[in-house]
């Protein structure tokens, strides 16, 4: 089972931190793969806030697809990072791993936010499309204040092999995934984090429900609700169908994943319109087993689980510094001083949310349908 | 041909008994000569006869065998063809000794002579078509192991629910939000279709004039206590022909869909009740064609329509009531069936969902695409040839038709590619338990794409013992004469079945699909909503048939 390790904190923190707590889970992964998204980035992208930022991993001849394709669309590199590779045993190196800040084309510098997005994620998906035949080019995310990371490996030494002790990279959000390879091929496309237009999401266990979901959620007609590597890369865009495209708020995703029993709508004040949705959304019902960790554009963090928790996750921490693990000595490793007798270990009706900058910790009951 | 001794006719263009699909098997030992096999076979197919015969005989204390000629009383088979053993098996129920048997002839030649006087062969009944169904071919193989557990059908709660009805796609919800919390915005004008929480097997369309009084009481009251008492949401669909006036006007409506056909029978009844329904029906369902005979119409022969049923249909007594193979005023699916659609949801307010029925068929997408655009279809059913009926010309029942399985995927397909999937449900009938695997069958299909499952056929076999096969037993369904009292308005026949039994045998057949249905979605990791579409779960041994439904080839 692959194990999830997230930070929220109001400080800048270093990678290293949810890996070292991958690191104590160890016994539920088997290596197989890391991924990494870092939100509110420090370091050399501190000052970079406003500019796109595109993570990926290419091979020579991707690299100048990557770059005729960026200079034809206008955008201008403003800054690269290049992690500082060693060589570790058993990771075969790609060419070339970078995340670089662009300037928007001229003609997009003045357009709205939603309209700058879809342009951001239509690069995406272009680059994806003419980068994917022969794997010459990966893209992970391009979206401002947003970087990912991604290898096939031990955790451990994929962090020593890109160098993340380095101090050199830096954040105030990061998800982690340590990958268990169970039904799929290693393709770096169908390792955690997924990424969306700012809402990220990681999650352990299979998502039987997977071929109804990624059916209903492609034919949405939105270019995004693509690539499906990864049976759980619809936990992502689930996610972003209800908040980004439906406006609804935070909580309203757990009870689309997991609807309520008509007797239990019941008792809610907002009963109406959670009928009509448990209708509309039936598509998107999961059936787990299944943790969800992820982040919301504005740095709400979140857990959830299917409903009958048969994946069960723990959120601790301080004010200032929340854990979101999959077990709980990860959360001992990431917040060690702690008052462990307030860890929240979310039942079947709870969504944790932790507010942005770690601010507070609070647990939405679905059935009461309030904090 | 010369006769074969001299002027003694050799019975030249007489049938012999192997032309005849099923022969007697009657035995002369054990055979008391009670009469009740000749009394009670419905085609009069066994006659009492005497013979001379050769008789060896020994009755004193030694035996002392004699033979003697005697005169004796057998049962004979005729072999005229309008007298034809049917196979019902009803003699042999009746025979204190079993000393009666039909036995199937393979090698009969029936059908090259069941055309008498130019009357083509009708019957009642399915498709004759002994063959193992795709949906029985159909393996659920997706089986969660160490990966992602599965669920314990006994421990876990399961969710064995679906809708009926139109559904708004999520990009049109009517909502509002209020400081974080959603309400719906009743000053948007926004029409919101009616739904209904069904269990996805539904019984469907058998007419109160083709079912006994107490086989439709049977069915109706099970439908009852299965949602009164059982808390399992069944619905039931009245068939053609009306329902009756008291069930109209009670509080059990609510678990009726109401059918309208081409015929019209019994809307006369049906609107005068409307202004004192207390309930709604859970929908209408409008008739364009019966999976088992597409292209033929209904017939309920005049011996059938007796008071009761000619009060409900708003017809006169004994005349044969003849539905056209097609709705005669519906020349188009843009307008005319949009205006049906439109006009029977408004009989009821827009407060109930109206979708209409269709055999399967290579054009069930066009039609699909033109309800896909209309706001107030609620659903399409989709009746597939291995579907049952009480009347059709045997031609139309045994060669006309589409499968359901081919025909229900590429629909739920063509929604996906519009992204109605979930908009509008498709009910799939036809074949579904013709080897007895109701729930399998039901939750195949429903990996396919379908809402919901109908049957029929089934539930007469296995809730009022019907006699029928794919071997044409019996089959008699159109005349009258059901052996079984359960399409047949005669009394004497009718009394033979108990409405409380049949009511029964509802509620044990769906309390045991219900657990089966979970004992098969358990182990894929489903429970809280139907595996609609979920088609990774299914699996088939023939490769073209794989690539046909789109799902994974498994040997
Ligand atoms: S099997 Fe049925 S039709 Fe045949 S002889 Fe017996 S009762 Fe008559
Ligand atoms: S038992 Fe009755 S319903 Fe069944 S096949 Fe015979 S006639 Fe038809």
């Amino acid at each position: 089972m692959c194990r999830l390790a997230a930070i929220t904190s109001n400080e800048y923190i270093s990678p290293m931190e949810p890996i070292m707590a991958l690191e104590t889970m160890k016994e539920g992964h088997d290596g197989s793969g890391l991924g990494l998204t870092l939100k509110n980035l420090g370091g050399a992208f501190e000052k970079l806030k406003k500019y796109p930022i595109m993570s990926g991993i290419c091979s020579m001849a991707g690299k100048k697809m990557l770059d005729d394709f960026m200079k034809k669309e206008g955008f201008t590199l403003k800054h690269e990072w290049k992690p500082k590779l060693k060589q570790v045993k058993g990771i075969v190196p790609h060419d070339y791993y970078f995340a670089r800040a662009y300037d928007y084309p001229a003609a997009f510098r003045n357009k709205s936010h939603q309209e700058k997005e879809d342009l951001l994620m239509n690069t995406r998906l272009s680059l994806r499309k003419i980068g994917e035949p022969g794997e010459a080019l990966f893209v992970f995310s391009f979206y401002p204040d947003v970087l990912t990371l991604k290898e096939v490996g031990d955790p451990l030494q994929v962090a020593d092999f890109f160098g993340l002790d380095d101090d050199r990279l830096k954040a105030k959000i990061i998800l982690a995934q340590g990958r268990q390879n169970t039904n799929y091929a290693i393709y770096l496309y169908a390792c955690h984090p997924f990424f969306i237009q700012g809402f990220c999401s990681m999650t352990n266990g299979e998502n039987t429900a997977f071929v109804p979901i990624r059916e209903f959620l492609s034919s949405r007609g939105f270019p995004g609700y693509m690539g499906y590597n990864s049976d759980s890369e619809v936990f992502t865009h689930i996610l972003h169908y209800a908040v980004r495209q439906l406006h609804l708020p935070l909580p309203y995703y757990k009870d689309i994943i997991t609807p309520l029993k008509s007797t239990e709508i019941d008792m809610r004040t907002d009963r109406e319109a959670l009928r009509l949705m448990k209708q509309s959304l039936r598509s998107l019902c999961i059936d787990g087993p299944n943790v969800i960790i992820g982040f919301t554009p504005d740095g709400t963090c979140f857990m959830v689980h299917d409903a009958k928790k048969l994946r069960p996750g723990v959120v601790g921490g301080i004010k200032g510094r929340y854990a979101l693990m999959s077990e709980e000595c990860g959360v001992d490793s990431a917040v060690p001083k702690r008052d462990r007798s307030k860890d929240l270990f979310p039942m079947k009706y709870d969504m944790v949310i932790v507010s942005p900058q770690a601010e507070e910790v609070k647990v939405w009951n679905q059935q009461q349908g309030q904090y | 041909m010369e006769p074969a001794a001299g002027s003694i006719l050799d019975h030249n263009h007489h049938l012999s008994l192997r032309e005849f699909p099923y022969i007697i098997r009657w035995r002369d030992d054990r055979c008391k000569r009670c009469g009740r096999c000749t009394a009670v076979c419905p085609v009069k197919a066994i006659a009492p006869s005497v013979k001379v015969q050769r008789i060896v005989r020994s009755e004193g204390p030694l035996p002392a065998p004699t033979a003697v000629r005697a005169t004796t009383h057998v049962v004979e088979q005729v072999t005229d063809i309008e007298r034809y053993c049917t196979g019902c098996g009803a003699c042999s129920l009746v025979c204190p000794n079993e000393a009666i048997e039909p036995e199937l002839n393979p090698q009969n030649k029936f059908l090259h002579y069941k055309n008498k006087g130019g009357d083509a062969y009708k019957r009642g009944g399915r498709r004759n078509d002994p063959s193992v169904s795709t949906l029985d071919r159909l393996k659920f193989t997706r089986i969660s192991m160490l990966t992602d557990p599965a669920l314990d059908a006994g421990r876990h709660e399961f969710r064995i629910r679906s809708l009926l009805g139109r559904i708004l796609p999520p990009e049109e919800m009517p909502l509002t939000l209020d400081n974080g919390v959603l309400g719906i915005d009743k000053k948007s004008g926004k029409f919101v279709p009616p739904v209904r929480e069904i269990f996805p097997i539904m019984i469907g369309s058998m007419s109160i004039g083709a079912l006994s009084p107490p086989m439709w009481e049977g069915l109706a009251m099970g439908i009852s206590y299965l949602n009164e008492v059982e808390g399992l949401p069944v619905v039931m669909a009245s068939g053609e022909g009306g329902m009756p006036p008291r069930l109209l006007r009670s509080k059990y409506l609510k678990y009726f869909i109401i059918q309208i056909a081409s015929g019209y029978f019994g809307w006369d009844e049906i609107i005068r009740a409307l202004p004192d329904m207390v309930e709604d029906p859970a929908a209408i369902e409008i008739k364009y064609g019966q999976g088992a005979k597409p292209g033929d119409g209904g017939l309920l022969m005049a011996q059938k329509v007796l008071k009761l049923i000619a009060k409900i249909r708003g017809v006169p007594q004994f005349v044969d009531l003849a539905s056209p193979p097609t709705h005669q005023t519906k020349y188009s699916i843009e307008e005319a069936v949009a205006k049906m659609i439109q006009s029977m949801s408004m009989a009821w307010g827009f407060r109930v969902p109206v979708y209409p029925k269709i055999s399967g068929s290579k054009t069930a997408k066009a039609v699909l695409n033109n309800l896909a655009r209309n706001p107030f279809a609620a659903g399409l059913c989709i009746d597939g040839e291995d579907g049952g009926t009480g009347a059709a010309y045997n031609v139309s029942m045994d060669k006309m038709g589409h499968p359901i399985a081919s025909n229900l995927r590429e629909c739920y397909l063509d929604l996906v590619k519009q992204g109605k999937q979930n908009e509008l449900p498709l009910i799939a009938a036809g074949g579904v338990g013709k080897k007895g695997n109701l729930a399998a069958n039901a939750a195949a299909l429903i990996m396919l794409g379908a809402s919901a499952v109908a049957v029929g056929k089934y539930i007469m076999q296995a809730a009022a013992d019907c006699f029928g096969d794919e071997y044409n037993r019996c089959n008699l369904c159109n005349t009258g004469k059901c052996p079984r009292g359960i399409t047949t308005q005669d009394p004497k026949l009718y009394r033979r079945l108990d409405s409380d039994k049949v009511a029964e045998r509802v509620v044990e057949v769906f309390k045991a699909a219900d657990v089966e249905l979970r004992k098969i979605f358990a182990p894929m990791g489903r429970s809280t909503e139907l595996p609609i579409g979920m088609s990774d779960g299914l699996s088939i041994d023939d490769k073209a048939m794989a690539e046909r439904l789109g799902i994974s080839y498994a040997c």
